[in-house]
């Protein structure tokens, strides 16, 4: 039932894009350093200019940055002049590998449901190579719209830890699947469980990087470099954007999780442990945006609960699955 | 909305536990297998409810409490909100330019001119506007955020009420039957039956269900980290009516395609052997013969199970034979018979035969086991516990006169689920409500739009200002008033 020569080039695949996004974090690394430095000088030279048009902005009593329909944001390092060459041709090979990774791991993926004539998403090894795609694939989208090669290294590390487990730890070989996984609602439900989770992953970054520039801020930490990043207001804001979209693509897996466990075991919620974490990460969320919503709470505050939420998920992904005694036994090991 | 977030958070945490201890609920053998193997701990987790977490009453507190946190903070919100969609749009503030959002420009056109077409902008935008003076006009839109997130919170609490109306309505029971018997819907004839307290356990829909077949498929091919019989197809050929002497009808039971029967669905759950095996007395008389389930232990469906012959009931040395049966048996050095492979490739009946009373005090005992309280184990002409190894159409003879044992062949049983849950269409609806009212509390905006028009120096001309408040964090507000002004300029002229 299973196509060994398609599995076999599908595992080439995936260490070929293993190997090409390791090179593109190495050079989204370069492009950082490289950035960095010229951007302090930037700063210190033109330190003085920049109090001088923040006076100007204060005395005519002009709103917070971000306002005005005709400002641009004060982030992204608007106004600030070109790059360095070094650091331009950096990022350019380090988005040139990604987009080759990323099309190699999607045609791992492909390669793979072709191998076993099924969705790809049987087991963890599967699940960790489609939702490192789909959250490659949203920051190379996201990217087309807006800079975001500051984020590369940031994504591109926890995804090649996580492609690393996967190939290591987590494989499986091809193979047919239990009765109690073939049913159209695996691609349905698992499909959009890998989304979600690849979009957390890019929120749950976003969100570190948002409390390590307030961090900076409250501390009055100036250079390194996270002065190339945008501003904590943007990126919480960044953070936030992604985890609306997360959010109801989670709440879909869990109704689709349930319809499915209606048909698998019977009834729609068993309280099983990983029908329970799947619940819990949702609670989380939610309160996460609840906390955004509540006027008393900070901002911070509520970002470290979108954290705890990520963390939540990983270990419903890599306790849970392997450690629990449930009915969700797919884990392949 | 602080009360709500701390009991959010506090559900997140109290549903942990569930997923850490065994579940009474789910596996009540494995749950007082570790509270015997934890004997201080377990009875005090046990009296904190840690083995139900789900219906304990402190996980019970914290949702009762959101529930009316989320009525409290939802009503009064319907009716805010309900007020809000028919009232007018605020009279527009008199220096626009002090809103985060706003531009403006001058245009060839007389105010009047110019106010047509800003309402006009306003309204293909779907916006409730109004005028309240002859030099602004005012709008507001994206109701349907705040429609969608009551829609989304209301629909949280009737999925709950779906929930719940399931449990006290809802009933379960489960059925072993063997290849080629027949299943009737009523109280009895279940194995286990756990029904809600409000269901009337007279009142079953009286189908009937016949298992003509079980297929069973295993992996064979792939050899690699524990695939090598693995459980791949499971389906059940059945005829079914909806009564007692009804029509026939065929169908298939697989997992992950339930068949539904009235007011019950039948669902594949398990499946394992039914040995048929005979046993005679000495004069030949059968006994017994019956298709005699026995439950898989293992993935290769090593199976335990108990044939219990009472026999007429009048004598005091009734037969129980109880062991395993192995569908590919091979003898362990260490650990003696067992299966090597799920499927029947070479089915092994291994007994130990008891004599004595079957039903001691006629106590409730599992029919895959015996009360060996009162019997006596049979032994060999060795003075060795007498070993019976039966493969299909053999027979022994029983020592001392017992009579004998014929394994006659081995059929498949099917595990079957019945279930009704009424509630389950309420709660599908209310969540599906709560998807989309979600999505709508997310991508629609709030957003107030003011115009206000002033006579430019030239006569004739007129400067046009748009500003733009926006309620929630609204990134494109500015992209949403430079695109409204220059609907009003392309429509008044310059
Ligand atoms: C079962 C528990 C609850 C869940 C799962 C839940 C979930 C949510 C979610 C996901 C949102 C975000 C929607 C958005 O971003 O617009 C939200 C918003 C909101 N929730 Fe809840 N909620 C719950 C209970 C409550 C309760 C008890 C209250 C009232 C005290 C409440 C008040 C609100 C309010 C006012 C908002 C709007 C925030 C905004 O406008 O952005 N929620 N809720």
């Amino acid at each position: 039932m299973t196509n060994e020569t398609l599995a076999g080039y599908s595992n080439l695949a995936l260490y070929s894009a293993m190997g090409v996004l390791t090179l593109a974090m190495i050079a989204y690394a370069v492009f950082l350093a490289r950035l960095v430095p010229h951007r302090e000088r930037l700063r210190d030279e033109g330190a003085e200019r920049v109090e001088v048009r923040e006076a100007v902005h204060v005395g005519a009593g002009a709103p917070a940055a971000g306002g005005g329909a005709s400002a641009r944001p004060a982030a992204d390092g608007a106004g600030l002049p070109a790059e360095p060459l070094a650091a331009r041709k950096a990022a350019g090979v380090a988005g040139s590998l990604t987009w080759l990774g990323t099309g190699l791991l999607i045609a791992s993926v492909a390669l793979r449901g072709l191998s076993v004539d099924r969705a790809p998403l049987g087991n963890m090894f599967e699940f960790a190579c489609a939702a490192t795609a789909f959250a490659l694939a949203a920051y190379l989208v996201w990217g087309t719209r807006r800079d975001l090669r500051w984020l590369g290294l940031f994504i591109l590390v926890p995804i090649v830890l996580i492609l690393g487990a996967a190939m290591t730890v987590w494989y499986a070989p091809a193979a047919e699947l239990l009765p109690s996984l073939k049913s159209y609602w695996l691609a349905i439900h698992v499909t959009v469980a890998t989304l979600s989770v690849g979009l957390f992953t890019l929120g749950a970054v976003l969100s570190l990087l948002y409390l390590w520039q307030e961090h900076r801020a409250t501390n009055e930490i100036t250079g390194g470099f996270m002065s190339a990043f945008p501003a904590g207001k943007t990126l919480e804001r960044m953070a936030y954007g992604v985890h609306i979209i997360a959010f109801p693509l989670w709440t879909f897996t869990l109704i689709a999780g349930a319809i499915w466990a209606r048909q698998a075991w019977g009834s729609y919620w068993n309280w099983d442990p990983k029908e329970v974490w799947t619940f819990v990460i949702w609670v989380i969320y939610a309160a996460y945006l609840h906390a955004r919503a509540t006027s008393g709470w900070s901002r911070q505050a509520a970002n470290w609960i979108a954290i705890a939420g990520f963390l939540a998920i990983i270990a419903n992904y890599a306790i849970v699955n392997v450690y629990f005694v449930g009915q969700h036994s797919y884990s392949g090991l | 909305m602080r009360t709500a977030l701390l009991l959010l958070l506090l559900l997140a945490v109290a549903a942990l536990p569930g997923s850490v201890w065994p579940q009474r609920s789910i596996d009540a053998a494995r749950t007082a297998d570790y509270i015997a193997q934890h004997p201080t701990a377990g009875p005090i987790l046990d009296r904190l409810g840690f083995f139900e977490v789900y219906a304990s009453p402190w996980f019970a507190a914290i949702y009762l409490l959101l529930l009316v946190s989320l009525l409290g903070c939802v009503l009064p919100r319907s009716v805010q909100h309900w007020k809000a969609m028919r009232a007018r749009p605020p009279r527009a503030p008199r220096r626009l330019e002090r809103l985060s959002a706003h531009a403006s420009e001058e245009v060839d056109a007389t105010p009047e001119q110019v106010l047509e077409a800003a309402r006009d902008a306003l309204r293909r935008r779907r916006m409730r506007v109004h005028s309240h003076d002859d030099s602004s006009v005012s709008s507001e839109g994206g109701y349907a955020r705040e429609t969608g997130n009551l829609v989304f919170h209301i629909g949280l609490v009737v999925l709950i009420v779906g929930f719940a109306y399931g449990h006290l309505f809802g009933w379960k029971g489960d059925v072993i039957v063997p290849v080629g018997q027949t299943f009737a819907n009523t109280l009895t004839r279940y194995d286990t039956f756990s029904p809600g307290p409000l269901v009337d356990t007279e009142e079953l829909d009286p189908f009937t269900i016949r298992v003509d077949r079980l297929d069973a498929r295993f992996e064979e091919n792939v050899q690699a980290k524990g695939q090598l019989g693995m459980p791949r197809d499971f389906t059940a050929h059945v005829t079914t009516t909806a009564s007692p002497g009804a029509p026939e009808k065929s169908g298939t039971i697989k997992v992950n395609h339930p068949l539904e029967m009235g007011k019950g669905t039948a669902f594949l759950l398990g499946n394992g052997y039914a040995p048929t095996v005979t046993v005679k007395d000495a004069k030949g008389t059968v006994l017994y013969r019956e298709a005699t389930p026995f439950l898989a232990q293992d993935n290769n469906y090593k199976s335990v199970g108990a044939i219990k012959v009472p026999g007429d009931g009048s004598s005091t040395r009734q037969l129980g034979f109880s062991g395993f049966f192995l569908p590919t048996a091979t003898v362990d050095e260490a650990t003696g018979p067992t299966s090597i492979f799920p499927d029947a490739k070479n089915p092994v009946l291994v007994l130990t035969l008891f004599e004595g009373d079957l039903f001691p005090e006629g106590r409730p005992q599992s029919v895959y086991t015996l009360d060996t309280a009162k019997l006596t184990q049979v032994k060999d002409a060795k003075g060795e516990p007498l070993r019976i190894w039966l493969e299909p159409g053999q027979t022994l003879q029983l020592p001392g006169g017992r009579g004998s044992i014929t394994f006659d062949r081995v059929d498949r049983f099917a595990g079957l689920s019945i279930r009704d849950d009424p509630g389950k269409w309420v709660t599908l609806g209310a969540s599906l409500a709560s998807l989309l009212g979600l999505v709508g509390s997310v991508v629609i905006n709030r957003r107030r739009v003011f115009v206000r028009v002033t006579p430019a120096i030239d006569a004739g001309r007129t400067v046009v200002t748009v500003g733009g408040l926006a309620k929630d964090d609204d990134a494109s507000m500015p992209e949403v008033v430079t695109e409204v002004l220059a609907q009003i300029t392309q429509k008044a002229g310059r």
